[in-house]
């Protein structure tokens, strides 16, 4: 399996440093931030897969308006939310935003797992159609 | 407590209502008795009245007669015809048979000797100059005397009248059938215990009479109590008994004619009357208590029914008030154990995932930390179900409102669960009325609500039984009844299954928070959900939800 970035986006500062650890583990190429407002500014330096992005988060940035941002800057990315149970109609919303799916925190770390490989392999199919049609145009 | 204030309230209206009937008809039964009784007095009154009236004209009657002829035969023949005792007896024959009634004719000279007589007794040449009638005749001229005993001994009374021919006074005399006379009066009497008699101005009794003193003895009655013609009043008699008198008077105010009536012989129509009305109102009035107590009786029954259901509503209320506030801490405890929760998971993880590493296999108690960092991990997985499940029940989303046919999603729901009631031997029966309408409600909060009560009936019987699922239309509801074999919920656990968090199951097997979502899902589609359960004999759920008919698109 050919390795992938990811950014993780929770102000839980121990589980974000937790999960980051485990995926590096596994050689996904994580990254975490605590905030809204440095995820962006880190999206728009480096080039990320997948972002995995807590939805409700005391302060800073609203969830859904981090997710519009990021559909902006790099629309190829997909997004998976982290939310609490309260707040899934958020979620059902940001899906309708474009997000590829939601997790019910605490999350089964097998799961993650599993959402992370299928959102990045989306995006890999999407970026070969993407090649495919360059290519056909081009040719 | 309860029972005393309806068994008050019960006694108060029975008394009000008892009050208010038996005052009238008690009164309007006294009133219309004393009123008959009354009239029907003033009528035996006027009865007795009547009799004194006609029989004392009748006396009277009597009396004038035998005078009149008396004054015509004096006036007619002279003293010398008079004294020859055959022309006598001729006038005493005719006398007799033209009225009747006189036993014997006397003539008298001036000086009161008896010069000529017709009759039974001896009393020719007796003198009656002392006589005291004697005087009264030369006096008044006509003279009927009182009952007196006179020569011969014997009761009786006299007509005498004097006569002036020329220079000579004469005296005829004429005595009257004291047995025509009392016959005349005894005519006046009726009943067992009626009398007539006459007694004279001074109170003596002039004839027999049936219960009271001899005749001539001084009789109980005081005349001078009977005013002008007739009068009626009443008297004690020495018994004590009532006894109503009528009094007459006759021959200008010397005799009194008495009639007597035993006043209760008389009533005894009155008394019968008495008795009958006596005997209608007290049915009557046991009548009106009967009914009073049965109306009142039931009435309250209602009452106490009504009460009943308004307070089992309102424990109701209270009861789903109570889930509502313990689903709204729910979710905020939920809320706060979730991140840390998350944390641990990670923690737990992320060891694991050390633990691979070549050091740590070398380690002494390698095993026993994997089998710890599992441990923890299988933990916090029971405790992410039970917050789940908390979640879930706390969430109020607005029901997402579809066309739903209950019998497909029951189908559906017993799908899930057909294969592993295969394997655990259970047997699942359906009774689903066809053409059951279909409603607007929410399918996939209906698919959750039957599928906790089939999950809890399976996990119920855990081995070889039967469950009965069965849909009924009543009324303006569909009923769903969730039916097994199982081994049944004891009395008091039965009023606590809806309660979030209560469980029967094995540790770690239920959250306890499948039927109180279901309780709350129910209740906000506005139905009803009942358990009724028997130890040893099974299970019963009954969902009833409202038939809402869907909107047409």
């Amino acid at each position: 399996m050919e390795t992938f970035r990811v950014l993780i986006v929770d102000d839980e500062t121990d589980f974000l440093e937790t999960i980051v650890n485990r995926l590096l583990k596994r050689k996904i190429d994580a990254t975490g931030v605590p905030c809204g407002e440095a995820a962006l500014a880190l999206i728009k330096e480096k080039n990320f897969d997948v972002v995995l992005l807590d939805i409700k988060m005391p302060g800073g940035m609203d969830g859904i308006e981090i997710l519009r941002e990021i559909k902006k800057i790099q629309p190829s990315t997909e997004v998976i939310l982290l939310t609490g149970h309260a707040s899934i109609e958020t979620s059902i919303e940001g899906m309708q935003l474009g997000a590829f799916d939601y997790l019910i925190k605490p999350v089964k770390f097998a799961e993650l797992l599993e959402k992370l490989i299928a959102a990045f392999e989306k995006k890999n199919a999407l970026l070969e159609k993407l090649v495919a049609a360059f290519e056909k145009n081009n040719a | 407590m309860k029972r005393r204030i309806y068994a008050n309230l019960q006694k108060k209206i029975i008394f009000i209502t008892l009050l208010v009937s038996f005052i009238p008809l008690i009164s309007l039964s006294v009133i219309i008795y004393y009123q008959f009784a009354q009239v029907f007095r003033n009528k035996i009154e006027e009865n007795i009245e009547y009799r004194a009236r006609v029989q004392g004209n009748a006396i009277e009657l009597f009396l004038k007669e035998r005078t009149a002829i008396l004054l015509a035969m004096a006036d007619t023949y002279t003293f010398d015809y008079l004294a020859e005792k055959n022309n006598l007896e001729r006038i005493f024959q005719i006398m007799n048979r033209r009225v009747g009634g006189f036993i014997d004719l006397g003539l008298i000279d001036s000086s009161g000797r008896h010069v000529a007589y017709v009759g039974p007794y001896n009393l020719i040449s007796l003198n009656y100059y002392s006589q005291p009638w004697f005087n009264e005749v030369e006096s008044k001229g006509v003279y009927i005397s009182d009952i007196f005993m006179g020569y011969r001994r014997v009761p009786h009374f006299i007509i005498a009248l004097q006569r002036q021919e020329n220079n000579r006074r004469w005296i005829l005399r004429a005595t009257i059938d004291s047995d025509v006379f009392e016959s005349l009066v005894r005519a006046a009497q009726v009943g067992k215990t009626g009398d007539a008699f006459v007694i004279n101005k001074d109170g003596f009794y002039q004839t027999h009479q049936r219960f009271n003193g001899e005749i001539l003895s001084k009789a109980h009655l005081n005349p001078t109590l009977f005013g002008e013609g007739t009068t009626v009043l009443e008297k004690e008699d020495m018994g004590g008994k009532k006894i109503l008198y009528a009094g007459s008077w006759l021959k200008k105010n010397s005799w009194l004619l008495v009639i007597s009536q035993d006043a209760a012989e008389e009533m005894t129509k009155l008394f019968k009357t008495k008795r009958i009305e006596i005997i209608i109102v007290a049915s009557g009035c046991l009548m009106i208590i009967l009914m009073t107590i049965f109306t009142t009786h039931l009435t309250i029954r209602r009452l106490e029914t009504a009460d009943r259901k308004m307070n089992e509503l309102n424990a109701q209320l209270v009861h789903s008030d109570k889930l509502a506030a313990l689903g709204k801490m729910a979710a905020g405890v939920a809320h706060e154990i979730n991140n840390p929760l998350a944390v641990i998971a990670e923690k737990t993880g992320w060891m694991e995932d050390l633990l691979t590493e070549e050091d740590f296999q070398k380690s002494q108690h390698y095993e026993e930390y994997k089998k710890s960092l599992g441990k923890i991990e299988e933990h916090v997985e029971r405790a992410r179900k039970v917050i789940h499940g908390m979640l879930g029940f706390a969430r109020r989303m607005e029901p997402h409102l579809e066309d739903v046919d209950i019998n497909r999603v029951l189908n559906e729901t017993t799908s899930f669960l057909d294969s592993y009631a295969k394997t655990n031997n259970i047997v699942i029966e359906k009774d689903l009325m066809p053409d059951l309408p279909i409603i607007a409600s929410d399918r996939a909060k209906l698919q959750q609500v039957f599928l906790n009560l089939l999950t809890n009936a399976v996990d119920a019987i855990s081995k070889d039984g039967n469950i009965y699922l069965t849909s009924r239309r009543i009324d303006s509801e569909i009923e769903v009844s969730v039916r097994d074999s199982g081994p049944g919920i004891s009395k008091e656990y039965q009023s606590r299954v809806f309660e979030p968090f209560f469980t029967t199951k094995q540790a770690g097997k239920g959250t306890g928070l499948g039927l109180s979502v279901t309780y709350t899902i129910v209740r906000n589609m506005g139905g009803t959900i009942a358990l009724d359960s028997e130890e040893g004999k099974g299970t019963t759920f009954t969902v009833r939800l409202p038939i809402v008919v869907p909107e047409k698109k």
